[in-house]
């Protein structure tokens, strides 16, 4: 299991919890895996496509993970995976333009 | 406007002469994304899609109390356009920001090749940079909002900002930077009584930092959870460029883009000024200016894609641009693309020897991003973006006074004669040394700065 830190925005569909243990070797199974046990998230993370949604950042660690292997990134037990606003822009196209 | 009240006049005169709101002409804030609608607070996100927040604005009612002649007699600074900041009122104390001269920058063109080139000089707010604007408009909400604690993210010249806004409104201040900052944006920040805390990162990381600090103490990040009244702040420039050119626009403007907020709050202030009847609307190209050691929007602009990847470790004297994840890259990328405008990706040595032309021909010490920003005309001049009869406005964003050294950036400086540096050996104080010396002839009969 590793640690998903949730900022507050998102914490009212997951009951207020701001950290949430999930399993999953990597990035991708992660998220998947947190919108399985919090369907609410899935329009707030993930665009109509599938992939993650163009103003949401997220980190392994302290590193963005656009700099290592994005979704395919491996997870270890003892890894936490950061989820923040892109602020204002992100770095993905949209995925509806 | 409330029942009770008729048709009293937008803003009126107080005896310290700040102009302040009968009503307030913010609306609320909107989702860029998605369009919903959220009420002010300090929040920057939408809660439904993750999109960020901006202000919106009653620009009928707006356009029934303003006219150039009602923003015209009030004091000089940023608050003469109050109707269009999302503030209700000035704060009650507070620095003197804005109004910052618009210049005829005719030396410079004519080395750029331009008849009309101006120079919107904000290398002289409080703090030296145009981030007394924002910081001037994120701190007035931040006293409506209750905070007791101004914070930010900075490249440098956010952290003097910041902290000279909280001083003067009696806040604390943390300002966050990057460890390698240059010296003396440290020393600024630290004069004001602000906690300066050095990460030992890039921007981009102590900015993932501030985002999780903003969510668990409650303190002002005016870049952070103020982020869309902050912003808001940056459309002073464009306000008074109009208003400085006799209430119309220029051709071409030409902005330093870190974030890309600054661009697309300048484009912002443009249209505003058409739908609040101020102006009359015509294109306008925007041309955006990045270190090339740190350009990932120049790159998506020359690339054609609409995707900003992120530059991980930014190598550029230019530090006050060195966003590698810039927040408003895809919307700044969006209006130089749509105006016909560029983005000019800016080699650090052309940026040396623009600070250098710049301070040598007009007599403007700018700071680095301004050397960006006139290599970037010169850039996009030699592409044909900007046509020699093209009226041009250039934005000088902080004073070279903040990075006093960059200027020599691919200079020998030790080993170059009075003649390329300006710097003389030391001289004994005795006339017959200093005549001797002059005889040698090891020195410029032009302005030294303006050797590349």
């Amino acid at each position: 299991m590793s640690g998903v830190r949730i900022p507050p925005v998102l914490r009212t569909a997951t009951g207020g919890q701001k950290q949430i243990e999930v399993d999953g070797s990597t990035v991708g199974e992660l998220i998947d895996g947190l919108v399985a046990a919090y369907p609410a998230l899935a329009g707030q993370l993930l665009a109509s496509s599938g992939d993650l949604n163009p103003f949401v950042n997220v980190f392994l660690n302290e590193t963005d993970i656009r700099h290592l292997d994005e979704r395919a990134t491996a997870v270890q037990p003892s890894d936490t995976l950061i989820i923040l606003p892109a602020m204002a822009g992100g770095s993905r196209p949209q995925a509806d333009g | 406007m409330t029942s009770e009240t008729i048709a009293p006049p937008a803003t009126e005169v107080t005896t310290d002469d700040r102009p302040r709101l009968s009503h307030e002409t913010t609306r609320g804030l909107r989702c860029r994304n998605c369009g919903r609608e959220e009420a002010l607070g300090p929040s920057y996100v939408c809660p439904a899609c993750f999109g960020p927040l901006e202000v919106t604005y009653d620009y009928e009612a707006i356009r029934a109390r303003i006219s150039p002649d009602t923003i015209t007699a009030r004091p000089p600074g940023i608050w003469r356009y109050l109707e269009l900041l999302p503030v209700e009122a000035p704060p009650p104390r507070g620095l003197a920001v804005g109004s910052s001269p618009l210049l005829p920058g005719a030396r410079i063109g004519r080395e750029l090749g331009l008849e009309h080139l101006w120079l919107k000089d904000d290398t002289r707010n409080p703090t030296l940079s145009f981030k007394d604007r924002v910081v001037a408009v994120a701190t007035a909400r931040a006293l409506t909002f209750g905070f007791d604690t101004l914070a930010c993210a900075s490249t440098g010249n956010l952290a003097g900002a910041t902290a000279a806004a909280a001083a003067a409104v009696g806040l604390r201040a943390f300002v966050f930077v990057p460890a390698d900052l240059e010296p003396a944006k440290v020393s600024h920040a630290l004069a004001y009584g602000a906690t300066v805390v050095r990460i030992d990162g890039t921007y981009d990381e102590l900015n993932r930092l501030c985002l999780e600090v903003a969510d668990e103490e409650n303190w002002a990040f005016v870049n952070v959870n103020l982020r869309p009244f902050y912003a808001e702040g940056s459309k002073t420039l464009g306000l008074e460029i109009a208003e400085q050119l006799g209430w119309r626009l220029p051709d071409v403007v030409v902005v330093p883009v870190a974030s890309g907020a600054l661009l697309t709050k300048v484009a912002k202030a443009f249209e505003e000024l058409a739908l609040v009847g101020l102006i009359e609307p015509r294109p306008v190209r925007f041309v955006g200016a990045q270190a090339a050691g740190c350009s990932p929007v120049a790159t998506a602009f020359a690339r054609g894609s609409d995707e900003i990847a992120p530059v991980r470790n930014p190598d550029t004297i230019v530090k006050s641009l060195a966003i590698g994840s810039p927040a408003d890259g895809r919307y700044a990328l969006d209006i130089a693309r749509r105006t016909g405008g560029s983005v000019e990706a800016v080699e650090d040595a052309t940026t040396a020897g623009w600070i250098r032309r710049l301070a040598a021909t007009e007599g403007i010490f700018t700071e680095t991003a301004g050397g960006v920003t006139l290599g970037a005309v010169d850039a996009a001049r030699r592409r044909g973006i900007i046509g020699p009869d093209d009226e041009v406005v250039a934005l000088l964003t902080g004073n070279g006074l903040k990075t006093p050294d960059a200027r020599l950036f691919g200079l020998d400086a030790n080993g170059s004669s009075a003649a390329q540096t300006g710097l003389t050996p030391p001289i004994r104080p005795s006339l017959d040394a200093f005549e001797e010396w002059l005889s040698s002839g090891a020195w410029s009969r032009e302005p030294v700065g303006g050797l590349a």
